[in-house]
């Protein structure tokens, strides 16, 4: 097994809006190892997002708090870093797209200035260097005519070639983490799954883990080795990809499985929605936060909040009715 | 791509510092061939300018010696604009006058330009000091303008540069109000969190990231101010608390005026007229900048342009 990267423990992020405290992430934890494809699912609004801004120290403060946990990376607890610290590692160790190729760029800036920009500040590189670079990173996401490229402006590019653009800035210093939040969201199934490839292709090349957060079930099951499944706050259950899709051991896992076409389905079959609501954030109900919505709750569930549990090796859930969860009735 | 080997596109695809500027003038007199309007606001901004240097040699008599016989003559060949209540020219003392009104109105958007957008830039990253500060700017702004600067100077004396002084105090307020509540939304922005992440310091996404954007706020807010500092000069002189009675200002000549209306009519007029036309001039200017500047018809004038 590779080593551990990056081991968050215990995190805990929340928000003071006027409507009350949002815990938007509850004391979760979990590992992403060197060189794998790590995936957290779940629907909006359960806290991935937040997850990632808290990795990468980009919460805003106030209204939003990280208020407890460690993020280990590469040994080092990033919640313990001063600013400075965290700026060196922001885009230089740790890189990150965003859901937005539309607006993830500068308008009036051209897309070479924004490509050496990480260059010149994390590598000290010259201008004329980053400029070299930036050309062969525009090559390296597979964007023809990269010199022309370069000296354009972000309107005059595509959705998918910004977004490509965004990928090579954010591998730029050959990171050891990438984290994608949501980052193929906003372009149509072709250009996602061309874009995922390449964040697959390039981060397997260089070793680099790759932190995916997508509400995409098909993202998970074609490019991630392991999944976490975040609910309200929480991870409900965390597994080895193919395990999550054979097996999955959570009502909500199930739920969301359920409730999408797949091709070995009988024909016509209807497709199960999970019932219910995402709760409010604000006012959770006792016991599991799932228990309003699922099919499998006894008395205990409305009481007490299972914890997440290892219950074989590589799977944890947090569910006490976990051994007669199954897939299909 | 035939856009990238076109010469004539070249500017646009790779603009160093030169050819950016050679490309907006001429960007500038494109928009102005097919603008009649801003055409001839620019012209009249011209002329202005040129009056405001070259004036005192422009200037038939000496425009601060005074005739009383020939005191309130009408206009004619020999005074164009005729003569004041001390028989001196009104053409000269006008165009003089445009030196002040240039001077004040521009000193006063350069000041309150500089300062108000630096200002903004530094307090949107400290809440505390953007709490106090925004709360100064609420006071100034609580004033009108004319009764602020007049309390002003009636503090530190009147004079060309306390005058600038107190007009800039108003305007570098709104300017700091304005060009924050642009930042902040700026910082919101995606492409600056995705700066961030990339560990872009604070004050080179400032810089690099969220100024560049602001500059057309900025730039269309510098005309009004141009116009509202003209015209506060202006007042400011006709109450009298402005520039000395010799010293020719549109304020001060339109104020002699005003006490011969019904027989020197054209003291008070043309300077009026000068009055009136430059800022018009001016707030045109700045309209039709905005015009050009929105994101959203600058799409459909490059579309044009590319087909």
């Amino acid at each position: 097994m590779a080593e551990v990267l990056l081991k968050v423990k215990n995190l805990s992020t929340l928000f003071r809006t006027e409507g009350g405290v949002v815990k938007a992430v509850d004391n979760i934890s979990f590992e992403v190892r060197a060189g794998e494809t790590f995936a957290l699912v779940g629907e909006s609004g359960c806290g991935k997002s937040v997850t990632a801004l808290s990795i990468m120290r980009l919460i805003p403060t106030p209204p939003g708090e990280i208020t407890s946990g460690t993020v280990e990376f590469d040994g080092i607890d990033l919640l313990k870093l001063r600013n400075r610290e965290m700026r060196a590692i922001r885009g230089s160790k740790i890189g990150m797209i965003f859901q937005e190729p539309m607006s993830s760029l500068n308008p009036v800036l051209t897309i070479q200035s924004q490509l050496a920009e990480p260059l010149k500040i994390h590598m000290k590189l010259s201008s004329g260097a980053a400029n070299d670079r930036a050309e062969e990173l525009v090559n390296m996401v597979g964007i023809p005519d990269a010199r022309a490229r370069l000296q354009q402006y972000p309107h005059e590019l595509s959705g998918g070639q910004r977004q490509r653009i965004m990928i090579a800035m954010a591998m730029s210093c050959a990171p050891r983490l990438l984290i994608a939040d949501e980052a193929t969201t906003a372009l149509d199934v072709t250009i996602q799954a061309q874009i995922l490839d390449l964040m697959q292709d390039v981060t397997e090349q260089s070793g680099t883990s790759l932190l995916i957060i997508t509400h995409n079930l098909g993202i998970v099951a074609r490019y991630a080795d392991r999944v976490a499944v975040m609910y309200a706050g929480k991870l409900r259950e965390v597994s080895d990809a193919s395990d999550m899709y054979a097996e999955p051991q959570h009502p909500y896992t199930v739920g969301l499985l359920r409730s999408v076409p797949r091709l070995d389905s009988d024909k016509g079959a209807p497709l199960t929605p999970i019932a219910g609501e995402i709760p409010d954030l604000t006012d959770l109900p006792d016991g599991c936060a799932f228990n309003p919505r699922c099919p499998w709750a006894v008395e205990r569930c409305f009481t007490d909040d299972p914890e997440l549990e290892e219950i074989s090796t590589g799977k944890q859930v947090a569910c006490f009715e976990h051994a007669s969860v199954a897939l299909h009735d | 791509m035939a856009a990238i080997t076109d010469p004539a596109t070249e500017w646009e695809l790779a603009p160093p510092m030169s050819a950016r500027l050679r490309g907006s003038l001429g960007a500038t007199y494109r928009a102005a061939r097919r603008d009649k309007v801003l055409a001839a606001s620019i012209t009249v901004l011209l002329i202005g300018l040129f009056l405001a240097f070259f004036a005192p040699t422009l200037a038939r008599t000496d425009y601060e010696r005074t005739d009383p016989v020939n005191r309130l003559l009408g206009p004619s060949t020999d005074h164009w604009f005729g003569t004041d209540n001390w028989g001196r020219d009104v053409f000269d003392r006008t165009i003089v006058g445009t030196r002040l009104s240039f001077l004040v109105g521009v000193s006063v958007t350069v000041v309150s330009t500089v300062i108000g957008v630096s200002v903004a830039l530094v307090i949107s990253y400290f809440r505390l000091l953007d709490s106090i500060i925004m709360r100064v700017v609420d006071g100034f702004l609580a004033f009108p303008t004319i009764l602020l600067a007049l309390a002003l100077i009636s503090l530190i004396g009147p004079s060309v540069g306390n005058i600038i002084i107190a007009l800039s105090v108003t305007a570098t307020a709104g300017k700091i109000r304005l060009v924050r509540g642009a930042v902040l939304s700026l910082r919101e922005s995606t492409y600056v969190e995705a700066a961030r992440a990339v560990g872009v310091p604070v004050p080179r996404i400032l810089m690099l990231h969220v100024l560049p954007n602001i500059v057309s706020i900025i730039i269309v807010q510098a005309t009004f101010t141009l116009a509202g500092a003209i015209l506060a000069e202006a007042s400011l002189s006709f109450l009298g608390a402005g520039v000395p009675e010799y010293v020719p200002s549109w304020g001060n000549i339109i104020a002699t005026g005003q006490g011969y209306m019904q027989v020197g009519f054209h003291i008070s007029f043309f300077p009026g007229l000068f009055l009136t036309i430059t800022v018009l001039a001016v707030v045109l200017i700045g309209d039709s900048i905005r015009d050009h500047l929105d994101p959203k018809l600058r799409g459909r004038l490059k579309t044009t342009a590319h087909s």
